[in-house]
């Protein structure tokens, strides 16, 4: 781990088995609900619930500062918390996390690697405990938003050709085959991607354990792309949350200093009226 | 408690590939299927028994893979 750009923002599942329940540490499992959560989990971690906690539902925006710092605070956490955070999907809520987290300023955040699935296929203790964290005053940053994108500036993006587009989709979803990963319910009215965009999948970023490629393998992988970090990067996926396992990888493990995640992504570009679109593979 | 009896394998179900993972925690035997690309739980199930588990998950994941639909061109 130590090539990595920012190699203190990720951490092993070993480190894990010996750091969590430590003061001054605390470990959050994210998931997209609860359910991973209370099959078992890292003993001493408490749970974030994605759709819950970490969305506002209701603008369709992340959590404002107020929530998350009521969020922080009952979580036992302060500015100077060492926060891990791991969870199933290989990581992808816990990626939404880090990066919100990162918006407002939390100095110390890291993501434990190989996520739910890595430790639990090498077999570890896990929990069924619900931690009660003792809650602290949590106060945030404003939020920093060099890092997220919205949609005019996606839009002038494409345009200008001033950044590089990335879709971290599955190939069929960045081709138009199909309007949702398989199984998953449809939220859009077309199937497609941003043009000009390339078609990278998070999951190129990760080993079969769900741990991520080394550096030299990532930049094998974005630099053969194109994506080279000498201009702003966008990632994008449906709703988000792909897209800020890409951000973190792109940002943090090869220390790209312009990336963005464009959280609307395709359910908001795929649904916008007369926005244009490509469908079929990369041009 | 640890997990235990972990294993995961790859089948087709329903014209897509899906990875099969359960587990004991336990007594109890957990089960969640995901779709292979790109990668998302598509259901979850436990039961008393690996295959009780795995059963109700890939009937569950069956049910919601034959509802996507590939957009005609």
């Amino acid at each position: 781990m130590s090539q990595y750009a920012h190699p203190d923002a990720l951490v092993s599942t070993s480190w894990v088995a010996d750091n969590a329940g430590k003061p001054g540490a605390v470990v959050v499992e994210v998931d997209v609900d609860l359910k991973a959560y209370d099959e078992g989990h890292v003993p001493g971690a408490i749970a974030w619930n994605w759709t819950t906690q970490l969305c506002d539902t209701v603008l369709r925006d992340i959590i404002p500062k107020a929530k998350l710092e009521k969020l922080l605070g009952d979580s036992g956490v302060s500015p100077s918390t060492t926060v891990v955070l791991y969870g199933d999907n290989n990581n992808w809520f816990a990626a939404w996390a880090f990066w919100q987290l990162k918006i407002y300023g939390h100095k110390d955040v890291r993501i434990m690697n190989g996520g739910r699935k890595k430790w639990l296929e090498e077999g570890r203790e896990v929990s069924k405990d619900r931690p009660v964290p003792q809650a602290v005053v949590y106060t945030a940053s404003a939020p920093d938003l060099s890092i997220r994108s919205f949609l005019p500036d996606v839009q002038k993006a494409m345009q200008s050709k001033s950044a590089a587009m990335v879709d971290v989709r599955s190939p069929g979803e960045f081709t138009g085959e199909i309007l949702s990963p398989p199984g998953l319910p449809e939220t859009c009215q077309r199937g497609g991607h941003i043009p000009g965009a390339r078609s990278i999948p998070w999951g190129k970023a990760c080993n079969e354990d769900g741990t991520f490629k080394s550096f030299d393998e990532l930049k094998k992988l974005y630099e053969g792309e194109g994506v080279r970090g000498d201009k702003p990067v966008i990632a994008y996926c449906r709703i988000g949350e792909r897209s800020s396992h890409t951000w973190y990888v792109l940002k943090y493990l090869l220390g790209y200093k312009d990336v963005r995640n464009y959280d609307g992504s395709w359910t908001e570009w795929g649904n916008l009226v007369g926005a244009p679109i490509e469908t079929g593979p990369a041009k | 408690m640890k997990s235990e009896e972990f294993a995961r394998r790859k089948e087709h179900l329903c014209g897509w590939d899906a990875e099969i993972t359960s587990y004991r925690i336990g007594e109890t035997y957990y089960c969640h299927v995901d779709n292979v690309s790109p990668g998302a739980t598509v259901s979850r199930a436990e039961g008393k028994t690996r295959e009780e588990a795995e059963n109700e998950a890939i009937a569950k994941a069956k049910e919601r893979l034959a509802q996507t639909r590939k957009v005609a061109r």
